[in-house]
């Protein structure tokens, strides 16, 4: 049934927001484990991991974002899974989320000195232990801006759920057209809102990153 | 339960997908050069422009790059129509995807020009050389050259976001995976297949915009 656009919507709109901050959050979580290990694994001393973790990256950064979630929420049930959107939209964007963090990362590893690797060795650390207490504490500082920055693009995509009837803004926004018949003013609300979740994370970032070339 | 993979299906319907990824060139080339022209006119405006002129490209830059890809498809292709502007499906794509690419572009390209040294700008004005023969060969020219990495990584990254379309049922290639599921019930075969499908794309466009580089900045 066809009705007004009421200030309820709206109120429904941005309870929706709740479903895009959950998925973010376990997006970031998933792909902050996957992350880690692709960022550890590329500059691992073996060369066959390198090279598996590149393959990873590149075979990620080259397929769209929307065959992961297709895959996972359609081709699941092959192995005859029943997969709910949760646990589909929660795969896929771990192994998204963990492709981007997992290049992030490594860039940030690889921008300690040569020398403080060096000078761990000749403490006598190993492998691991130069990266838990030499590199790994002065690269989460350089980490920390691009990180907040690809949650901006995280929060965004997220949006693409909706594809799969993850009930979230974008989808809530879809529904709420359906019975409003008011799309003009339902995206650009679901767009405001997004902008305002968005925005300031954006405005973090950039200031971080300035205090970061400051300190330099 | 066992699952016997049938591809059969998937490529018995190859010319439909190869239709489909027509339209995916289509709207990958098209973006890529209009939003190429417009960061690139909006990165110039951003740093040589009046103060009003600065803030509207700033407006439209942040709207553009903190809302999704996908809501601004939809104010195109549904929003609009209330308000009397009506497109198909292909155009309102195209329109989307330019504007989101133009402020990514722009704030790419905005990067690179501020990075050109301000004693570089200084050396060509005592050579004689006017505003926009500055502009052009020492400003523009070496900051393209700059940030190129950058800006290719956008393009692949425009390619692959162009699947998107096909929620607004613009018959790209995604568009056309989502048939042959229906059609066929082979979901994790036409996915496959399609996302190997992208992959090759993203590799081929990399080459593509790496020959360019040599063509444009090495060569000469």
């Amino acid at each position: 049934m066809i009705r007004e656009l009421a200030f309820i919507d709206v109120l429904y709109l941005i309870a929706a927001m709740r479903w895009t901050l959950a998925l973010t959050a376990i997006a970031f979580a998933g792909g902050a484990v996957v992350g880690l290990s692709v960022a550890l694994l590329r500059v691992s001393p073996v060369a066959p991991l390198r090279w598996l973790a590149m393959l990873y990256v590149h075979a990620v950064q080259g397929t769209p974002l929307l065959a992961w979630l297709f895959v996972f929420f359609f081709g699941l049930s092959i192995v005859g899974i029943t997969v709910s959107p949760w646990i589909a939209a929660a795969a896929a964007y771990s192994i998204y989320a963990g492709a981007f963090l997992g290049e992030i990362w490594r860039g940030c590893l690889q921008s300690i000195p040569r020398t403080q690797w060096e000078a761990g060795a000749s403490l006598g650390l190993s492998f691991t232990e130069q990266l838990r207490h030499v590199i790994i504490p002065q690269a989460v500082r350089v980490a920390i801006p691009p990180t907040v920055g690809f949650l901006v693009q995280l929060i965004k995509n997220t949006s693409l759920a909706a594809v799969i009837g993850f009930v979230e803004l974008t989808r809530e926004g879809q529904l709420t057209t359906a019975t409003t018949f008011r799309p003009f003013s339902v995206y650009l609300i679901v767009a405001a809102l997004y902008f305002a979740l968005c925005f300031p994370l954006t405005r973090w970032s950039r200031r971080l990153e300035g205090r970061l070339h400051v300190a330099r | 339960m066992t699952y016997t993979f049938n591809f059969r299906d998937v490529f018995a319907a190859w010319e439909f997908l190869a239709d489909g990824l027509a339209l995916t060139l289509l709207l990958s080339g098209v973006t890529i050069v209009a939003g190429f022209v417009i960061g690139t006119l909006c990165a110039a405006g951003r740093v040589h422009g009046p103060p009003w002129l600065r803030l509207a490209i700033a407006t439209y830059v942040e709207a553009i790059r903190n809302t999704p890809l996908i809501v601004q498809l939809f104010l195109v292709f549904f929003g609009l129509p209330s308000a009397g502007i009506k497109f198909d499906a292909v155009t309102a794509s195209l329109i989307a995807l330019t504007i989101n690419l133009g402020a990514y572009t722009s704030e790419i390209v905005r990067a690179g020009i501020e990075a050109i040294p301000r004693s570089q700008i200084e050396a060509g004005a005592a050579m004689g050389l006017s505003g926009v023969q500055i502009f052009r060969y020492i400003v523009l020219f070496p900051a393209l050259k700059i940030i190129y990495p950058a800006l290719a990584s956008q393009f692949v990254l425009l390619m692959l976001a162009t699947s998107i379309v096909s929620q607004i049922s613009a018959p790209d290639l995604f568009h056309a995976a989502s048939i042959v599921q229906s059609r066929t019930f082979r979901d994790f075969e036409i996915y496959a297949v399609v996302a190997g499908a992208y992959l090759a794309l993203a590799l081929i466009f990399r080459l593509i915009l790496a020959a360019i580089y040599q063509l444009v900045f090495v060569r000469r």
